[in-house]
């Protein structure tokens, strides 16, 4: 069973840490109305998470597993997010200081993630785990107002200004290898294809790159290669940025564990 | 819950209604249910007072469970804040009218827009929010219906939905414009009618 609930992990931390990261927008969006879509965005991928969470503790019988024990007390080698999505929003090798995010990243992130999750809840719908089942379609009702949101961000920045075009560019060229590991699959994603419970993401790589392509030939720009070191954060193994992910998200909780207010 | 709720009407404050609970209801079946729903009328939307929980299709079903009486509500979006505030709603005016019921959360089958009653509709023009334009069903059928759009080339790619058309809840124009996907909440869109030039919330299909 613990094959499964690293499934589940997988799809739970992807939502958590991506809605971490869209937070972080919260009070420093471009424009008022992309600060509160970004906020809405979070507050859904981060609902998404709490619903798996609660799943996991559920499926775990154990008697103390929680929401919050999974989101606030493991660490980063227990999270099975796809690296992407813990990167900060810049294309900076090092990125030191807010005023390095590029919104530009935000944008081809969230339109990369949700171009793959609509397909993914959408199947997810038809999963054996009654459960699971129930929280993708309402997760594929979120992804597809994030996909719209995020696609329309590209063709406007891509088909913008000069500069809005060069740092959308930017964006696609940084995060597109990182990509790759949606294809190659991990053991605990090929163990629930198995079950029944969850879904080859491989099926929907065409359909996808469709999506990626039409979409970025619309906002004219170049299509960039995803080649390169295939990244390896659903295995818990992850790049330098998830511990400081997690540090922020974390040290209130761990400061006052269990607090209630 | 069911411990402290009152079991017969000397505990109940002045001027409630007696409700019955426990082996009362569940002798008296049909008639404990109404009442609940009756009861629940009262608990409205936090973030939109002028509806309550069942035009909102939020209150599902009041059921006799193994232990008791149920009363079952679906979450609307997966990160809505309003939703713990609408489970402890419900059992506060449970409690007020006496009656011992445990709320159960359900997430099957997915809250829809759809499930918004007629009357919510009207209501929530009136407050100036513009109801959903068309039904979920349509809205995420689509988005998958190739043959209707045919700009598939100029970026609507697989999955990707499109804007509403919308009327104001104002003046009732339908020359609107949306200005961002995400409005004051995440179940809402904002637009902008071109007609009065009022800006306004648009509750999108769920």
């Amino acid at each position: 069973m613990a094959g499964y609930q690293d499934y589940l992990l997988h799809l739970a931390d992807n939502a958590l840490i991506l809605g971490q990261r869209n937070a972080e927008w919260c009070g420093h969006g471009p424009v008022i109305e992309e600060d509160l879509a970004l906020a809405n965005n979070a507050l859904d991928l981060i609902g998404q998470a709490r619903l798996l969470y609660q799943h996991v503790a559920t499926v775990r019988k154990d008697g103390k597993s929680s929401e919050d024990l999974l989101a606030f007390f493991r660490d980063v080698p227990d999270f099975k997010n796809y690296t992407l999505l813990e990167l900060p929003h810049s294309t900076a090798i090092l990125p030191t200081a807010r005023g390095d995010r590029d919104y530009a990243v935000t944008v081809a992130r969230n339109f990369l993630y949700s171009a793959l999750m609509v397909q993914v809840w959408a199947a997810l719908t038809a999963s054996n785990d009654a459960q699971l089942a129930a929280i993708a379609s309402k997760s594929l009702k979120e992804a597809q107002y994030h996909l719209r949101h995020a696609h329309d961000w590209v063709l406007r920045l891509g088909d913008g200004t000069e500069e809005s075009r060069r740092r959308m560019q930017a964006a696609f060229d940084y995060l597109m290898p990182f990509t790759q590991e949606f294809w190659t699959p991990s053991a605990a994603e090929s163990a629930a294809v198995k079950t029944g419970a969850g879904v080859d993401v491989n099926r929907f790589r065409a359909e996808w790159e469709a999506t990626v392509a039409d979409t970025l030939q619309a906002a004219t720009l170049k299509l960039p290669s995803s080649k390169g070191f295939v990244t390896t954060g659903k295995h818990g193994v992850h790049s330098e940025h998830l511990g400081f992910v997690l540090a922020e998200m974390q040290s209130l909780a761990r400061a006052h564990p269990e607090a209630v207010w | 819950m069911q411990a402290d709720a009152p079991s017969n009407g000397t505990a109940l404050p002045a001027g409630m209604p007696r409700l019955p609970d426990g082996p009362l209801a569940q002798s008296q079946g049909a008639d404990a249910h109404h009442a609940i729903w009756e009861l629940l009328e009262s608990v409205t939307d936090p973030e939109i007072p002028v509806v309550n929980l069942r035009e909102m299709g939020i209150l599902r079903a009041v059921r006799q469970g193994q232990s008791g009486l149920e009363v079952v509500i679906t979450p609307t979006y997966s990160g809505c804040p309003a939703m713990s505030q609408m489970a402890d709603d419900v059992e506060q005016a449970l409690a007020r009218g006496g009656v011992a019921a445990r709320v159960i959360t359900q997430l099957a089958p997915a809250w829809s827009t759809d499930w918004m009653t007629p009357e919510a509709r009207d209501k929530l023009r009136a407050y100036g929010i513009a109801p959903p334009a068309k039904s979920a069903c349509a809205a995420s059928a689509g988005s998958q219906v190739i043959a209707f759009a045919p700009r598939r080339n100029a970026g609507a790619g697989v999955g990707v939905s499109q804007a509403d058309s919308v009327a104001c809840p104002q003046c009732g124009s339908s020359n609107t414009t949306e200005i961002s996907h995400f409005g004051s909440t995440a179940c809402k869109a904002l637009y902008r009618c071109l007609a009065c030039m009022e800006p306004f919330d648009y509750f999108k299909p769920y």
